[in-house]
This record gives structure tokens, sequence and C-alpha cells, in this order.
């Protein structure tokens, strides 16, 4: 049998990165109203398929820009962006983010949030059934499947936006703080959540973060950003392995990890704190 | 269940008052609510009546019906935009606050002295709150939910179906109350001023002739109906938000 070229493109190529970007920058244009903004890179960048990258960044240095750009909701300025190997234009299938405000629909209950996507792209009624079920017992969300986003705290809304993605089946997700408002133990147990989620699904997560614990805890390699522009100024290794659980923040690495974190985000977010 | 017992405490306070003033001027000519009762059963008895309602109502209602459309379709197309946004809200809120009588003699030469001088009139009060709440609500719209629908795979179309409509609805809604109430007023402010029939025809002819009753009875029977919708619209209003 012959394999078409066709074919042959469909195979995961894993030596190939799940998504990659070269020399990608941001630029806004103020349009002769002051300076424009240069909000991000050039950043280079590979996303191995499955890994779990944490970006970790001074406020306002272009992580949500760096995302934005990812999901195909802005087109960089320079530089190219790939996933799976195209360019991307559009959002492209596959990508499922979660944004850093809440993004629940108000006027829907927790399940018609989270089978949203679904419905939209015509999929099985039982399919869907049976997918948002899951997701919400996943999410721990089983007790307010009825409830409308108002009747939820912050973090459980959060939930429901990721519940929402997770249905669609992303191989690669991207997170923008999604646990921003909570108390850091709260959040540490979402952490767990989230280690989970990356085990069972097998796919690539992105996850913006500014609290330096989670990203060392959570990622496979933390890339740390500079002051705006945001540059990765480092991209640290963290020697995990995939069984991990919040416990490991008592691990003897784990202070050294966080320990050089913060050493190189250090003089960054003084600049930050400086320029105002 | 909680406006209709709203509306309910406006009729009671408002009967009181008018019970109150009745006593305090007596024979300066304001009649009692129950004189007005009595008249306004007498006036639903009769025939001729009820076409001038009837009159009222198909003006009313072409003009709610119109100014709803243009006005959401209006305030949908300015606020898809923020520059024809910022151009569009001073002159909406100036037209919104212009007393719009003044313009009567214009619509008239225009639309001439029947019923669609009245509708266009009625349009004229009801549709700017219309395109204003619709507008702003669409410019307020917190711009994560198009870029939540864009990432869930959702095209433009879908987007503004599920997504932009649902999240602009109490706001629209808000409008409407507005809206609705105005175009009564615009009607009849129409029909007092120059017209052969309507509601506001019959309370005109009724003030020639000293006959207070008659004007009050009518007055009431359109605080009910306003009443009525207005309820109506905040029990949508509730129902939608939960
Ligand atoms: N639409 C826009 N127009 C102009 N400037 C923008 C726009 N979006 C973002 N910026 C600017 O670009 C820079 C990067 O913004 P971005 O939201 O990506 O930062 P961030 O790292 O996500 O910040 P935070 O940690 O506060 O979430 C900021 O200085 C911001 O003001
Ligand atoms: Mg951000």
């Amino acid at each position: 049998m012959s394999v078409s070229p066709a074919e042959v493109a469909v195979v995961p190529d894993t030596a190939m990165p799940h998504a990659r970007l070269v020399g990608v920058t941001r630029v806004f244009s103020r349009r002769g109203k002051g300076e424009d903004i240069h909000a991000l890179g050039p950043i280079d960048l590979d996303l191995k398929r499955g890994e779990f990258f944490s970006v970790v960044g001074p406020s306002g240095c272009g992580k949500s820009t760096l995302l934005d750009v990812l999901a195909g909701l802005a087109t960089p300025t320079s530089g190219t962006a790939e996933f799976e190997g195209r360019p991307i234009a559009g959002v492209p299938a596959g990508v499922g983010a979660v944004f850093q405000e809440d993004a629940s629909f108000p006027w829907l209950s927790v399940t018609d949030n989270v089978a949203f996507g679904l419905r939209r792209a015509g999929v099985d009624p039982a399919e869907i059934a049976r997918r948002v079920d899951y997701a919400i017992g996943f999410m721990g969300l089983r007790g307010f499947a009825d409830a409308y986003p108002a009747q939820l705290s912050g973090g459980m809304r959060q939930r429901v936006c990721i519940a929402r993605t997770l249905v669609m089946q992303p191989r690669l997700i991207l997170l923008d703080e999604p646990f921003g408002a909570l108390d850091a133990q709260t959040r540490l147990l979402m952490g767990d959540e989230l280690l989970r989620m990356w085990r069972e699904t097998g796919a690539t997560v992105l996850l913006i973060t500014h609290a330096l614990d989670e990203a060392a805890m959570l990622a496979d390699r933390v890339g740390v950003m500079s002051a705006r522009p945001g540059v990765f100024i480092d991209i640290v290794a963290t020697g995990w392995d995939a069984e991990r659980d919040s416990r490991i923040v008592s691990h003897p690495r784990f202070g050294d990890l966080t320990g050089h974190l913060w050493e190189r985000l250090r003089v960054e977010s003084l600049k930050h704190l400086r320029e105002g | 269940m909680r406006s209709a017992l709203g509306s309910a405490v406006v009729v009671l306070v408002l009967l009181v008052v008018w019970e109150g003033l009745h006593l305090a001027v007596s024979n300066s000519g304001l009649p009692s609510p129950v004189a007005t009762l009595v008249r306004l059963g007498v006036l639903l008895g009769d025939a001729d009546f009820w076409r001038q309602a009837g009159e009222t109502g198909r003006a009313f209602a072409a003009a709610v019906v119109l100014s709803t459309f243009a006005g959401i379709g209006l305030g949908i197309l300015l606020g898809m935009n923020r520059t024809t946004g910022a151009v569009a809200q001073p002159i909406l809120v100036n037209l919104y606050a212009l007393p719009k009588v003044t313009l009567y003699p214009v619509v008239l030469l225009i639309f001439g002295l029947g019923i669609s001088a009245r509708i266009a009139f009625g349009i004229m009060h009801g549709m700017i709150p219309l395109t204003l709440f619709t507008m702003n609500a669409i410019l307020n719209m917190k711009p994560v939910y198009r870029r939540s629908a864009a990432v869930m795979g959702l095209t433009p179309w879908q987007s503004s179906f599920y997504v932009v409509l649902p999240a602009i609805l109490p706001e629209v809604i808000t409008g409407a109350r507005l809206g609705v109430s105005l175009c009564l007023l615009g009607v009849l402010i129409g029909e007092m001023f120059a017209a052969r029939n309507g509601l506001g025809f019959v309370v005109m002819q009724a003030m020639e002739r000293g006959d207070m009753p008659s004007v009050l009875a009518v007055a009431l029977l359109l605080a009910v109906l306003a009443l009525v919708v207005n309820a109506a619209l905040l029990a949508l209003d509730r129902a939608w938000r939960r």
C-alpha cells in the first residue's frame, strides 16, 4: 500500500515541536497618539508535545499577549507562530484557552456553560452529555451543575471555564492565571487538579502564573520573562517526574528552584515597579 | 410576583393621594376616585370609546414594534465600532433630552394628519433609549466573552447570536421598558394635538366640555396599561437574569 504525503503529515512527529514561536514580537500601534507600545518579544519558544510549560514574568510584560498569539487571537507584528507544523492564522483547531478574566457566561447554568462549545460544534447530544458530565465531575462541580455563575465563587467560575475548555478535548491548553484570585492554599490544591488533568488528557499545557511556587511545582519547564517588552531571559527545567503533586513543595530541591526563579525575576520586577 | 405587588402598592398610594386631593380642593373640579371609576365603567361600555382606544392601541403597537426593531438594529450597528459609538453617544443623548413636541409640526408636514404621523412621533420618543442602551451594552460587553467564543471554534455569526445577543439582553430590556412608555407618550401627545381619533383626542374633547371624570378615567386606564407593560418587561428581565 502506498502512503500518500497527506497521510504522512497526519502521523504525529515526536521530534517536531507541538507549537513553535520564532522571533515573535507584538507592537500595539497608537496611531500617532504617543509612542507605539512594544508589548512582547522577540520570543523564541518550542513547546514539546505533552509538556507542562509555565510562564512567569513581571506584570505587564506581555504574558497574555503571548497567549493571544498562540491562541490565534492576535497576529504577531513580526516573526512566525506555528501549531502542529502549520502557521497559526485564526484560532487553530485543537487549541483551548482559559483567560485571565472570568469568562463564564452568566446567562447559562454550569452545565450549559460547559456544553456550550460542543453544542455549537454540532456534536452528538449523547456524546455531549457524556463529556460534560465527566468534566463537571472532574472539576468538582457536581453539586453545582444547575447553578448559575452568579451563585459561584470566583475560583469555581474559573473551574467552569476550565471544564468548558476540557470538553473540547484540546491538544494544547493555554491557561492565563486561572487561579490568580485564589488564596495560596487553594491554589496549590487546584494545582493538583491541573496536574491530574494534564496527565489524564496528555495535552500540552502552557500555564501563565505570577506565583513562583505554582510554576515550580507544576511545570516541566519554567520560562522566565523580562519586563516589557517580555523576552525569555531563562528557561528552567524542573526535572520532576510526571506523577508529582503539591507535596513536592517540601522537596529539598523545591526551595532551590523557587529561589533561582526569584533571583532571575527580582531585577525585572523592580524595573516594572520603577517604571510604573 | 413581587413586581405585581409593587405595582399594586403604587396604585393604592396614588388612589389615597388622589382622594386626599379631591377632598382638599372640593368643588374645584377634581372628581373623586369613585366618580372616576364609575365614569370609566360607562366609557368601557361604549363602543365608540373602544374604537378610539383601538386607534391608540394600533398606533402604540406599531410604534413599539418599529422602534424596537429600528432601535436595537441601529444600536447594534453603532455599537460594533468604538468610533461610531463615541460619535453617536452625545448626539443620541441630546436628541433624547430635546423636547420633541417642538418637532411635531415637522412630523405632521411629512406624514400628514393620519395615524402614521402619530406612529412616527411615538418612534421618535421610544427609539432613542433602545438605541442608546443597545449600543452601550455592546460597547461595554466583556471582550473576553467573544474571545472565549472564538477559541471554542464559533464563527463570528455564531458568537453574535449565541454570545453577544444573550449578553446584552438585560440592558436591551431596560431600554425597551423606557422605550415602550415613551412610545405611548409620543402617540398620545400626537393624538392630543392634531388628530380626530385616539384616546388623546378623547381626552382633549372631554377637557373642552369640562368633563373631568372622563379625562381622569382615560388617564387611569393608561396608567394601568403602562404599569402592566412595565411589570411584564420587568418579569421578563428577572426571568432572564435569574
Ligand atoms: N490592546 C492593547 N492596546 C495597547 N496596549 C496593550 C493592549 N493589550 C496589551 N497592551 C499592553 O501590552 C503590555 C503587555 O500586556 P499583557 O496583558 O500581555 O501583559 P501581562 O504580562 O499579561 O500582564 P498581567 O501580568 O498584568 O496580566 C502592557 O503594557 C499592556 O498595557
Ligand atoms: Mg495578563
